[in-house]
């Protein structure tokens, strides 16, 4: 069991056909994800996602299409640093299902090695990173609690 | 200090029984080992026990009342790890409510035979 992941899930009224076109080209993306993306929806294909006004600025993330198989399967690195590889550990992976059910898709994403992205933004932070690996990883178990927690308790 | 940290954490944690003992912490914010043991299936000193290992990992901070110990989590750390966990999936929440808009108004459209 992976905890360091995050999983989410909708039904959507529309075929696999249309919801992955959605998560795969970019003026849709750019409606649902980021202010502006280039993409090229193939396994092995680079992509580059563009987020204009954050509170720290504009921030450019690279992609890397690790598995892209229409209209099921979608799975990507990002946030890894500049010049690396993607690879676990150095980046964090998101994984779309769609699974056709009835007339609709369910769409499932799981989003893992959440700690890489929390905290490498944070240089000096090496520390912070080696620190929470543990910690992170146990959170999966203890999200149902987590809110209560979160809100100040 | 941070591969040894790690290894308590995890250690204490991946016992199901103790993990079962911080959930149960987290429901009440703050007991003593007899009190938890009422509503687990082990004893009072195993309680303790487990409550031990917590405590040295760092997740759990007691201190003396009367003959028992109470103990509570630590909010700080796991408020801040939490709000890791939850801001990752709120965010995801929003892009899914948005991509099902996007893709139910493409097929309304008649975007699926295009």
């Amino acid at each position: 069991m992976v905890a360091d992941s995050v999983e989410r899930e909708v039904l959507i009224e529309a075929p696999p056909d249309v919801v992955w076109r959605v998560i795969t080209e970019p003026r849709h993306i750019e409606r649902w994800f980021v202010d502006e993306a280039e993409l090229d929806p193939r396994p092995g294909g680079q992509g580059l996602l563009t987020f204009r006004h954050t509170p720290t600025g504009e921030h450019l993330y690279r992609l890397q299409v690790v598995a892209a198989e229409r209209p099921h399967r979608f799975v990507y690195r990002w946030m890894h640093s500049d010049g690396v590889h993607p690879a676990e550990g150095n980046s964090v992976l998101v994984e779309f299902t769609l699974t056709a059910e009835g007339e609709g898709t369910r769409l499932r994403v799981v989003e893992s090695g959440i700690q890489a992205l929390e905290w490498a933004e944070d240089e000096k932070s090496r520390y912070v990173q080696d620190h929470n690996n543990g910690w992170v990883r146990i959170l999966g178990r203890l999200q149902d609690y987590a809110p209560e927690v979160a809100a100040g308790r | 200090m941070t591969a040894a940290t790690d290894d308590r954490l995890w250690t204490a944690v991946a016992e199901p029984s103790r993990l079962r003992l911080l959930e149960l912490l987290l429901e009440h914010g703050s007991a003593t080992p007899s009190r938890l043991a009422r509503e687990l299936p082990f004893s009072r000193q195993a309680a303790s026990k487990h409550l031990g290992v917590l405590n040295r990992a760092g997740l759990v901070a007691g201190h003396r009342e009367g003959r028992e110990v109470r103990y509570e989590v630590d909010p700080e750390r796991l408020a801040a790890a939490a709000r890791v966990m939850n801001g990752v999936a709120a965010r995801w929440d929003r892009r899914l409510a948005a991509i099902k808009r996007i893709a139910e108004e493409l097929h309304a459209q008649g975007g699926s035979s295009i």
